[in-house]
């Protein structure tokens, strides 16, 4: 049995390509530690992010979603991530009244040298997560059709 | 009604340069409005307002695209019409507004739950505080503030916002209770895992007719709708809670800052999904952040058209 069985959580993780993405390479070059709940996916920018790929993955068993971009100035794009945070920010809003916790959704700001802030970034969503405990969704919808059951011990890296 | 004579004749008047101007009539119970599209000098004769002019007609506006049209509004429709000059969804050349105070329209849930089947009721009138409704086995009194819509019991913008010819003294804003508001706390109130079963098993109910969306005015995407694409395919035909739980989602936030809260959606559903609450609480949130309600500027940009470098009223979240 894998040492992570029954420990591990399935965590999204939105990562922009020119920033966030190559800190989390930082990171991983750098060697630092970090948890191994989050599955990455790259995005050509956080304005790229519909709110709604939030909510698929979240109504699809994701136990957490992190989104990471660019600095508000910093984008590639020029104003990507500026329409990002307005959008992101009432989605956070509006998560409670479907009866999802704010906390299972958070988006920062990490730039492809900072490294180190992506461990922290990382490493406290994680945690976040982990005392939120697995999500309700699951339980109230059943797992998703085309995905395996992520109960109990099958939770963990195959 | 005077008011109704002088709406009628101002139609006729603007009538010929109108390819048609959008209304009300009798539907097919007294308790019933349907949509009227006057062409002719007849049709505007057929033209009712009052308790019964339940649905919105700014609702057909984008439908007339490229085409110059008119349309009666109570003041809930006409910020549908200024939420859609706002997004340059309709042209204000092409649209010519008429609007008349509104004391309010019936929900015709309510009135089942008075009076059992509405099918048989055969007739309806409002005078003052009672509404009258005749059913086979007699006449029932019912108070206004029992069988009112929510939304009318605490409108604030009961005369047209926008308006080319309007007729009647303006009314002054409802000041009764917010039922809405207080289902929106009661659903806040409950705990989180507890929340997300409630909506699972009201929208078990849904039958994904779409009539929400049909329904609904600042719904412009129409034929190219993500719910019946295959490409993106955002949504299966499966008929699972959570692909009619994510149509609500697709539904709510595409609405972020422009939904005017008419209650068109909820009130066109056929299995009453309380989903109403969803938008006033994503509503709330747009208030709350970048102080903008929808559909009363039309100089006003969308929130969620525009940014700013710095935001007031976003924490960064530090980490």
């Amino acid at each position: 049995m894998p040492v992570l069985a029954g420990k591990e959580l399935r965590i999204v993780g939105f990562l922009c390509n020119w920033c966030s993405y190559g800190g989390a390479d930082t990171a991983g070059v750098g060697r630092f530690t970090q948890p191994t709940d989050l599955r990455i996916i790259r995005v050509p920018c956080s304005g790229r992010i519909d709110p709604l790929f939030i909510v698929k993955a979240l109504l699809g068993g994701a136990d957490g979603v992190l989104v990471s971009g660019c600095h508000p100035r910093d984008c590639h794009y020029a104003s990507g991530n500026f329409y990002a945070r307005r959008r992101l920010e009432v989605l956070k809003g509006m998560l409670p009244i479907l009866g999802i916790e704010p906390g299972r959704f958070e988006y920062t700001w990490v730039s492809a040298s900072e490294g180190q802030r992506w461990q922290h970034v990382v490493t406290t969503f994680t945690n976040q997560i982990h005392a939120l405990g697995p999500t309700p969704v699951k339980d109230v919808l059943g797992a998703c059709q085309g995905l395996p059951s992520l109960k109990g011990g099958d939770r963990a890296v195959a | 009604m005077q008011s109704l004579e002088d709406i009628k004749a101002k139609i006729k008047d603007a009538l010929p340069g109108l390819d048609c101007v959008i209304g009300w009539e009798r539907g097919w119970s007294p308790l019933h409005g349907t949509p009227l599209f006057m062409r002719s000098p007849e049709d505007v004769d057929r033209l009712t307002w009052g308790p019964f002019n339940v649905g919105n007609p700014a609702t057909y506006l984008t439908g007339f695209k490229g085409k110059k049209v008119g349309v009666v509004v109570k003041g809930c429709d006409s910020r549908s019409v200024v939420q859609l000059l706002q997004e340059k969804l309709v042209k204000r050349e092409d649209v010519v507004v008429f609007g008349m105070p509104c004391e309010g329209v019936v929900d015709l849930t309510k009135v089942a739950r008075k009076v059992g089947d509405i099918a048989l009721v055969n007739a309806a009138v409002r005078a003052g505080g009672t509404l009258s409704v005749t059913t086979p086995e007699g006449m029932v009194e019912i108070p206004w503030e029992e069988v009112a819509a929510d939304k009318c019991l605490s409108c604030q913008y009961p005369n047209a916002l926008v308006s080319d010819h309007f007729a009647g003294e303006p009314l002054p804003p409802a000041m009764g209770r917010d039922p809405a508001a207080e289902q929106l706390a009661a659903l806040e109130a409950m705990a989180p895992a507890e929340l997300f079963a409630h909506w699972a098993k009201v929208m078990e109910r849904c039958i994904r007719c779409y009539a929400c969306r049909n329904a609904c005015p600042m719904c412009v995407c129409r034929d190219h709708c993500i719910a019946q694409t295959r490409d993106p395919h955002w949504l299966t035909q499966e008929d699972s809670t959570r692909e009619k739980l994510m149509f609500q989602m697709i539904h709510a936030l595409h609405l972020a800052g422009r939904c005017t809260e008419c209650g068109e959606c909820q009130r066109s559903c056929p299995v009453d999904i309380p989903i109403l609450a969803l938008r006033r609480k994503l509503n709330a949130v747009v208030k709350d952040l970048f102080d903008y309600q929808a559909g009363v500027d039309p100089q006003a940009v969308p929130p969620l058209f525009t940014f700013q470098v710095e935001e007031a009223k976003i924490n960064e979240r530090g980490w």
